[in-house]
């Protein structure tokens, strides 16, 4: 029932991810227990504690079997330790528990908030522990849920954005494990036995490639000792390896989908940046006045304000351990997506070109920096960036000290930093659309 | 973050449903009144956590309050509230706000029309300042309204026509509402906006935008008696307008269950259907709508509810479900029942099994477990609320807005723990039943032309 009036939830999505910062006065603990880095803000104003534990196990793990990380996390809160998923249910319903479990291409967390008495956090702590470290993957429960992953795989494939996004992540990355969606493909998931599962689980799941987050109502004593009962379950195997290197797009490449939507769905990118990437504040303000910062950007500004052509359209840098993506896109009535396209693509090319001016940059600058106490208003966005820093391992002082990174960004890092990095003439573009309704004639648009 | 499921076949409604049901308490801080001179409502909430604040103000108005003709009337002038004032040139008020390290957006809804800022709190009068100008002060250019009715149809297109789950469940709402102006999509249809005019705008305009019509909610670090003086300051010397409120357009009786089929292309079936029940805001016994969110957390709440355990896991009739009731609506509402069958069954095995369980729920009271677990998340919830300034000031605005008073807000926790099982099975024998439903459902069209028989994914081959 609600509608918002910007076209940001994919612009906001990359934005929540880029975006960083504490209060000056949030205190970050850190030590290590059994192998894991530990980080801990105390929060006593509400009785609550968020708790995550973070697993380098994403989707660039998946190997052979594409969806395998995601399937192996989906399935934890199934069946563990000898509690079947009606048992786990009732004990998260009967204490008001909630588990937060997932993954992305990097990633994979269990996490849950409770309340902060220890009736109701102990349970949520016993079975926490139970969850990450002893699933039972049981093969009932796998079929049925692999089924429901199949399914999910068919509706992305009536949805011009999901489809755009999947071949925008093949062609930008090629052989590198950050090409397939997370999701797998029906092969993949049809495919995944309870061995796989098992196999990925104990190679990944282990105290030496996890980081733990704690934030809530809890001294530091209290802390240590939930770290240390949560980790004890875990065996302490080993880290993770790194990531293979992102190679670089040798060529423009443009990829056109024909799908029976009224509006074309349109992804232009590269590989961007990375967690630790000296240019990354450089690259993040100018993107804030490319097309990352809502309606008052450039993209925004020529696609959506001056020419009434989209109503979502926006850039935006998705950093992660390897260069993720930098990605511009927009949705469009069908018969205008060239125009639109050539919009984008000057938009772009102007930028690199001739770089931000200073106005801008004041306003980008102005912006993020005063926003800086919004990134930090809750216990939940505390967390998430608790779990980014320790993941990626960014300095302790990373939010302390993103506003005066930003402030010291002049117009003429911006410019060649723009330049050197992203390349206009070497971008990956993604058409979905063209309309082709059921029984017209009409064909895509013309390459 | 994932969700329990990982697909659902999630529309609009679903997403707002799931973030209201069973967690319209607003916390405990305390909630400050005032009224001024002109009419305007200002609610103050304290939250001294961080030093932040939300502003938010909020117009009696939403496309339940428009006719034929021109739907989608309070969303176009939601749009055009950014576009120019006598003393702000069109986009200006974004940038501003941007140069202040605000964020801002708007938002409408059938019984409401928001906006709002986040911003440190020492800016909150630089949102008073630009709320109060643009309350009265629109200049509402044809240029800018020509080019920005243009991107609210794009925004259709995307949110609906090329959704087949949105467009069936608009389809749904169109069949379930005869004379409700429920009937109608918030967004409006394609052919009105079409025809909208700057002058239909100017028209809605100046009916609604009014101090005495509108309600302004500020949570944060703040202290009541400053943000009193500073909205005296701003929107004090307003004019109130004289206003007439919406005609009543009562829904007429249902004589009978209603069925349609909506056919889009699309790759999975879908189904939506929804009993009359209801709201707090027309209930003539006011436990009722609690029962009946009681009965939504028991279908529905938490991944022990019955749906979760019978329909996702159990039998696994479904991929995914969801149930949901707007216990807030300010018009007669729908009890809604959401999904995608599993793979191997069909829509109808998905109704069979959801009528299943309203026939048990009208047949037998829920278990004392059950009813104990509901209370439990319930009172959970009331906790974790208070992390979001945002929410908290949510649920304070939309509850004034539609009518009930925010006070409501403080009940709801009492009011919830106070249900029974006879309750429960008393609203589900009452409004759960056959002449109240209505239901619609998805018959997947193919998404390619032509060869759509032997290369059912021709042309858009991905994930391989």
């Amino acid at each position: 029932m609600g509608i918002d009036r910007k076209g940001m939830a994919l612009a906001l999505t990359g934005w929540l991810l880029v975006a960083a910062p504490a209060l000056a006065g949030v205190k970050i603990h850190t030590w290590q227990s059994r192998g894991a880095q530990v980080y801990f803000v105390r929060a006593p104003q509400l009785p609550m504690v968020d708790v995550r534990v973070v697993f380098a196990a994403g989707s660039a793990r998946d190997g052979k079997l594409p969806g395998l990380a995601s399937l192996t996390s989906h399935l934890l809160r199934f069946g563990a330790d000898g509690l079947n998923a009606d048992r786990i249910a009732e004990i998260t319903d009967d204490h008001g528990i909630q588990l937060s479990i997932g993954s992305d291409r990097d990633r994979a967390w269990v996490g849950f908030r409770s309340l902060s008495e220890p009736r109701r956090l102990n349970p949520a702590l016993r079975l926490l522990g139970r969850l990450m470290a002893r699933p039972d993957f049981n093969d009932a429960d796998l079929a049925r849920e692999r089924r429901r992953f199949l399914l999910a795989l068919r509706q992305q494939q009536q949805s011009p954005a999901a489809i755009a996004r999947r071949r925008f992540y093949r062609a930008v990355y090629g052989n590198h494990p950050y090409a397939h969606d997370p999701s797998g493909n029906l092969k993949s998931i049809a495919a995944i036995r309870r061995a796989d599962l098992q196999a990925f689980h104990r190679r990944y799941y282990v105290a030496r490639n996890a980081i733990v987050v704690i934030v809530g109502k809890l001294n530091r004593r209290q802390a240590r000792l939930l770290a240390r009962r949560l980790l004890s379950r875990l065996p302490l195997g080993q880290a993770a390896p790194p990531l293979p290197a992102v190679q670089p797009l040798k060529q423009a490449k443009v990829i056109r989908v024909p799908f029976p939507s009224s509006q074309t769905h349109v992804l232009i990118g590269q590989p961007g940046t990375w967690r630790g990437d000296p240019d990354y504040y450089a690259l993040y303000t100018g993107n804030h006045a490319l097309g990352g910062s809502g309606l008052v950007s450039r993209i925004s500004e020529e696609v959506r304000e001056k020419r009434g052509m989209a109503y979502s359209a926006y850039s935006y840098f998705f950093p992660l351990q390897r260069p993720g993506p930098f990605v511009m896109g927009l949705q469009t009535r069908n018969d205008q997506a060239d125009k639109a396209i050539a919009v984008l693509r000057k938009t772009l090319a102007d930028f690199v070109e001739r770089g931000i001016t200073a106005a801008e940059l004041e306003a980008s600058k102005k912006n993020i920096t005063g926003a800086y106490p919004l990134r930090i208003d809750s216990n939940g966005k505390i967390t998430g960036y608790l779990a980014m820093i320790g993941f990626y391992r960014l300095p302790l002082d990373y939010l302390d000290r993103f506003n005066d990174h930003i402030r010291a960004i002049t117009v003429d890092q911006v410019r060649s930093v723009f330049k050197r990095r992203i390349h206009p003439r070497r971008m990956v573009t993604v058409i979905v659309g063209g309309g082709m309704a059921h029984g017209q004639k009409k064909h895509a648009a013309k390459p | 973050m994932k969700t329990h499921y990982p697909l659902g076949a999630r529309t609009l409604w679903a997403l707002i449903l799931a973030l209201m049901a069973l967690s319209a308490a607003a916390g405990t801080g305390q909630v400050h009144e005032f009224r001024l001179a002109n009419g305007l409502k200002l609610i103050v909430k304290e939250d001294h956590r961080a030093p932040v604040m939300v502003s938010q103000i909020w117009y009696k108005v939403g496309s339940s309050y428009e006719h034929g003709g021109i739907t989608g009337i309070s969303h176009v002038l939601e749009h055009m509230m950014f576009k120019g004032t006598k003393t702000l040139k069109p986009g200006e008020f974004s940038r501003i706000i941007s140069a202040n390290g605000g964020r801002e957006n708007a938002f409408t809804g059938r019984d409401y029309t928001a906006y709002f800022q986040r911003m440190e709190k020492s800016r909150l009068e630089v949102s008073f300042r630009l709320e109060a100008d643009r309350m009265r002060g629109l200049t509402l250019p044809p240029k800018e309204f020509a080019r920005e009715v243009r991107v609210v149809q794009e925004e259709r297109r995307l949110r609906t026509e090329d959704k087949p789950t949105a467009l069936t469940y608009e389809h749904f709402n169109a069949v379930a509402w005869l004379s409700s102006p429920y009937h109608n999509p918030v967004i409006g249809w394609m052919d009105d906006l079409r025809a909208l005019t700057v002058d239909d705008l100017w028209r809605w305009y100046r009916r609604w935008y009014a101090p005495n019509n509108a309600t302004v909610v500020v949570v944060g670090d703040v202290h009541p008696k400053e943000v009193l003086a500073l909205a005296k300051k701003y929107f004090g010397p307003l004019k109130p307008s004289r206003l007439v409120p919406p005609r009543p357009q009562r829904e007429v009786t249902q004589r009978g269950r209603r069925d349609i089929v909506v056919k889009a292309p699309a790759r999975v079936p879908y189904i939506v259907m929804g009993f009359k029940v209801p709201s707090l805001k027309t209930a003539r016994d006011d436990w009722e709508p609690y029962a009946l969110e009681v009965l939504a957390g028991i279908l529905d709440g938490g991944s022990s509810s019955r749906v979760s355990r019978r329909l996702l896991r159990g039998s696994a009739v479904a991929t995914s479900a969801s149930v949901g009731y707007d216990l807030y609506a300010r018009l007669q509402t729908l009890f809604l029942f959401a999904g995608v069958p599993a793979q191997g069954k069909s829509v109808r095995d998905l109704e069979q099994a959801w009528l299943g369980l309203v026939a048990e729920l009208r047949d037998k009271p829920v278990t004392a477990a059950e009813l104990e677990r509901v209370k439990a998340q319930v009172v959970a919830n009331a906790v974790y609320e208070r992390d979001s300034m945002f929410y908290q000031a949510m649920i304070l605005g939309r509850l004034e807005t539609v009518g009930l008073g925010w006070q409501r807000a403080d009940e709801y926790v009492r009011r919830v723990k106070a249900v029974t099982a006879e309750q429960v099975r008393a609203v589900a024998r009452k409004y759960l039943i056959e002449d109240r439903l209505t239901v619609a459902v998805l018959d997947p069209q193919p998404v390619t032309p032509g060869k759509q028989q032997r290369r059912p994914m021709g042309g858009m081959r991905h994930g391989h």
